[in-house]
């Protein structure tokens, strides 16, 4: 690990002055993904600035029905807490199916939604990646990319977003709120973060001496799940997850969000399918059509064309357990 | 180089620590406390496994400067049943991922207590099954598979 200077923040003020005034800076949240990334060389700033101390850790209602998330909860603090699992069980499960219990008691809401891809070649310095190196190349395209991307996908990159709960922050129409020397905005997480295009190193919307200070969700009154789709039974990346809310009211899909996993650069909200699903009888056959509208634009690589079929399934039958549940088919007691 | 002071098992101790350091480096080899493993140093075992402020961390990727005033348990540490219960039912084989598995387990059953739930926790469910005692501990992993006892030494400590 390359040496670095570091400072504890214990304001917010003072975390966006020293993140401006510090070339080459960098937050640290939880650390399970920093820390890691500089063990590995791959990230390499000068100075870390400790956030774990600031005071944005409160889970609170807002006026209208949703709730604000301050940045630095912990991920299993966020899972556990009642108004979550409540209104927004679709957050709380993507929460408990990531990583392990012990990260996820490390991990910060604003490091989750950070958090960098999981593709080998980003992490194998010896390999050409034109998000870690921009303009070396991609290894992945003509490697080993069973994990990669299927949709949003360029000639440069390939990589997902490895995040579980951002996939359920995407269906749920989250906004972020970031603060700087400059002042605050909000960026709603529609517009957070980028396709790689011709510039994969260039992941989100966020200024360098940016903080995330909070995340809101809006009210949702649909139910809603989360289902990933991995390689083991637990503590294992998604190779496909689908995070829905779904209401059906005489038969008839009324609302609906739904957002995939595993399958781009960014948490997928799937416009396509909500457009072919809003107004349409709830049955397996819409379910069907809207998944084969969202993938149709799929690319498929050698190792993860499976991928397209498998997201397809996974949001039928998610989808498919929800209308069960609003129509009262094998309600639990 | 930083100087900070962090509680350790109950008693106040002083670092000298570039800021660089992971609380497992400096549990291991500041301390002496090697009680605690180093499996991956990735966060993808378990094997460092340490409690902070009584919840379970992965000690790799913390750093030490960010835990300073912080009561920090290793296995060093710890007097409980369930280490007798490891005993009993062959939890562990060669040994290397034990003390993690049983910081773990400590941490576990404290979350599990206070009403926090899994991956596969059913609405209005509160019991510690099998199903849940094995997603709860998936952060640990055991390459020589003691999992059955391991669960076994669990559920008996949990009932
Ligand atoms: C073995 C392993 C398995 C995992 N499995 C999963 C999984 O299945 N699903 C999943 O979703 N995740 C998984 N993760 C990833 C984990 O969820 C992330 O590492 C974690 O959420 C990052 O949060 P953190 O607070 O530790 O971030 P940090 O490591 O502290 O920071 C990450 C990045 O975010 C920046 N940052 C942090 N907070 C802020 C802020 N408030 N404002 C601006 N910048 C900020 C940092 O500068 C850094 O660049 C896994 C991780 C490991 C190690
Ligand atoms: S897919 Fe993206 S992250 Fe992976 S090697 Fe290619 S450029 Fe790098
Ligand atoms: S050594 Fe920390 S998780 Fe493996
Ligand atoms: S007892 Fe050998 S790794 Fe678990």
């Amino acid at each position: 690990m390359k040496p670095f200077a570091y400072v504890s923040a214990p304001d917010v003020a003072t975390a966006v002055r020293v993140i401006a005034a510090e070339p080459n800076a960098k937050f640290i949240g939880g650390g399970t993904n920093l820390v890691d990334l500089m063990r590995e060389d791959i990230e390499q700033p000068d100075t870390v600035v400790d956030i774990t101390r600031l005071p944005l850790t409160e889970i609170e209602e807002l006026p209208g029905g949703g709730v604000r998330v301050g940045a630095l909860v912990r991920n299993s603090h966020l899972a556990a807490h009642r108004l979550i699992r409540t209104r927004y069980p679709v957050l709380s499960q993507a929460i408990l199916a990531g990583a392990s219990a012990q990260l996820r008691n490390m991990a910060t809401v604003g490091g989750n939604l950070l958090q960098r891809t999981r593709c080998p070649y980003f992490y194998d310095g010896a390999a050409a990646c034109n998000k870690r190196v921009p303009g070396s190349g991609c290894d992945a395209i003509g490697g080993f990319n069973r994990n990669h991307a299927v949709l949003g996908v360029s000639d440069d990159c390939i990589a997902t977003h490895p995040s579980d709960m951002c996939v359920a922050l995407a269906a749920l129409d989250a906004t972020v709120e970031v603060q700087s020397v400059r002042g605050l905005r909000r960026v709603p997480l529609a517009d957070f973060y980028r396709l790689p295009g011709g510039t994969p190193h260039l992941e989100t919307a966020l200024e360098p001496d940016e903080l995330i200070t909070a995340v809101e969700v809006p009210e949702l009154t649909a139910p809603s799940s989360y289902r990933k789709v991995r390689d083991r039974a637990s503590y294992a990346f998604a190779l496909v997850s689908v995070a829905a809310a779904l209401e059906v009211t005489d038969g008839v899909v009324t609302d609906v969000r739904l957002a995939l996993g595993g399958v781009a650069a960014k948490p997928w909200r799937a416009r396509q399918a909500e457009a072919v699903l809003l107004g349409a009888p709830a049955t397996d056959e819409s379910f069907r059509r809207a998944a084969e509208a969202e993938l149709e634009p799929a690319v498929g690589r050698p190792d993860n064309t499976f991928k397209i079929e498998l997201a397809q399934r996974t949001i039928v039958a998610t989808l498919r357990r929800l209308s069960d549940r609003s129509l009262g088919v094998g309600r639990m007691a | 180089m930083v100087t900070l002071r962090m509680r350790v098992n109950g008693t106040t101790r002083s670092l000298d620590i570039e800021p660089w350091v992971s609380l497992l480096d400096a549990l291991r080899e500041q301390l002496d406390l090697t009680g605690t493993k180093k499996g991956c140093d990735q966060g993808a075992c378990g094997a460092c496994t340490v409690l902070a402020d009584g919840e379970r961390i992965n000690s790799c990727l913390a750093l030490a400067v960010q835990y300073e005033d912080r009561d920090i348990t290793t296995i060093e540490g710890i007097t409980h049943p369930i280490q007798q219960a490891f005993i009993e039912h062959d939890g562990f084989q060669c040994g290397y991922c034990t003390s993690g598995q049983i910081c773990s387990a400590i941490g576990m059953l404290a979350e599990h207590g206070a009403g926090m739930p899994s991956a596969v926790t059913e609405p209005g469910a509160t019991g510690l099954s099998e199903a849940e005692i094995r997603e709860r501990m998936s952060g640990n992993l055991c390459r020589c598979g003691a999992y059955n006892g391991i669960v076994d030494a669990i559920k008996e400590v949990a009932r």
